[in-house]
């Protein structure tokens, strides 16, 4: 039998910021384990669990030289630890690549993400969880999503993805959070409605390791013992 | 060609001189009036089209997001404030990406409800500020964990991880919100090296915030 992959990923891929690792993972064809941490149980809160990721959130990783945390951060590991195999200008190949789809990356961190995950857990998880929705919320973070849209819109008819015409870290960033949006929420329309937003999202969920991740959630691996 | 940064008033810019200032790389700055809404211009946003400060120009090349800019000059200049290896270069992007997510939209929520609202005639939302409060406090607790283990965020030596943190966490005297910092030995102690050191003594003296 194969010896167990060096690298670990703890979490579960229903998690936007697991599914954000498992992409990068699968892009570079790096082979790796997925421990499951069942949330709903409070594992993520424990005392073992915090001694990997002090903050109680997920994913972890860990390989053969370091645990780290924080899920851009790990991708942009790998895709530096593991450059030369799988997709090899995921993260650029010279410094003024890579600060571009750094760029794109900090956009998606600070200007896309916080509305859009808000609007992912009213949305997509508050109902599974019986919890009820702030629907000013919902109005208030669709307001700031749409506007942050708008600037995609611009950029997304001068050039096929966001950094350049390349798919990168910076469009896979966002596959996560816009999965659950575009899937069956109110919000879909925020996306469709946009002509070249609408060309990249087909075009970037359509890739091979993205279907990978959907599968992944749809069906998560169980513990073993 | 020197590099012109865009905003050096504000904290989210002072990030970026701070890491020019630390390289020794020359720099101009052109001013932008947030209050007058400079930022808001069709020849600003055509340069940051999100409407926000930083922006750099540096020849043809334009880039935003100040942990991009500082990202850049760093790995540009092989600087070690970005570790000296790949696993380092991992660490220091961690906690790069935990002051984005989990340090600054606390800090940044404080500055705009304690500082910026009363000036904006917007009320103070205190149930805010002291949720804030809080969850910064639980923060803080992990960053002092982290702190007892090395000196600097990233072992024993200053880094963009722990850079990054500066301009923000300076604000947090003028907020009467220091004792989250003098309350923890290590986090107090670090706070004390970083903010003493002679970099941020300029920047902070050269372009003194509008609040």
């Amino acid at each position: 039998m194969a010896a167990p992959a060096p690298v670990k990923v703890y979490g579960p891929p229903l998690s936007t910021a697991v599914a954000r690792v498992l992409a990068t993972l699968l892009e570079k064809n790096v082979q790796f384990q997925l421990l499951p941490v069942n949330m709903a149980k409070g594992e993520h809160k424990k005392p073992e669990y915090l001694k990997i990721q002090p903050f109680g959130q997920v994913p972890a990783f860990e390989d053969e030289s370091i645990t780290l945390f924080e899920s851009r951060a790990i991708s942009k590991y790998v895709c530096d630890k593991y450059a030369n195999q799988g997709n090899k200008g995921l993260f650029g190949t010279n410094p003024l690549e890579k600060a571009s789809i750094d760029q794109w990356l900090e956009a998606e961190g600070q200007n896309f993400h916080p509305p859009s995950s808000v609007l992912v857990f009213q949305l997509a998880f508050a109902p599974r969880m019986k919890i009820k929705q702030d629907e000013n919320l919902i109005k208030l973070n669709e307001a700031k999503l749409a506007k942050v849209l708008d600037v995609y819109e611009r950029r997304l008819g001068e050039s096929r993805y966001l950094a350049g015409d390349e798919f990168t870290l910076a469009d896979l960033s966002h596959l996560p959070n816009t999965q659950y949006l575009v899937n069956g929420t109110t919000v879909a329309e925020l996306f469709t409605s946009r002509k070249n937003v609408e060309r990249w999202w087909d075009e970037i969920s359509s890739r091979e390791s993205w279907k990978e991740v959907v599968e992944m959630q749809r069906s998560p691996p169980s513990r073993n013992e | 060609m020197v590099v012109k940064v865009y905003g050096p008033e504000y904290a989210s810019t002072k990030r970026v001189i701070l890491a020019l200032v630390e390289m020794g790389i020359d720099y101009e700055v052109v001013k932008v009036d947030l209050f007058k809404g400079e930022h808001k211009t069709p020849e600003f946003l055509k340069l940051q089209p999100f409407g926000v400060v930083p922006v750099v120009q540096d020849g043809d090349y334009t880039l935003y997001e100040s942990r991009a800019i500082i990202r850049y000059y760093a790995e540009k200049y092989k600087s070690e404030l970005l570790g000296k290896t790949i696993e380092e270069r991992g660490l220091v992007e961690q906690w790069l990406e935990i002051e984005a997510h989990n340090f600054h939209p606390l800090v940044y929520d404080l500055v705009v409800q304690v500082l910026f609202n009363p000036k904006l005639g917007i009320p103070t939302n205190l149930e805010r500020v002291k949720e804030d409060d809080e969850k910064l406090a639980r923060v803080l607790d992990v960053y002092e964990e982290r702190l007892s283990q090395s000196k600097y965020l990233v072992g024993d030596s200053f880094t963009l991880a722990d850079l990054s943190h500066i301009p923000f966490t300076q604000f947090l005297g003028s907020l009467g919100k220091e004792h989250l910092l003098r309350d923890r030995k290590h986090v107090s102690a670090w706070w004390d090296d970083i903010s003493s050191r002679p970099s941020w003594k300029k920047v902070h003296e050269l372009y003194p915030a509008p609040i």
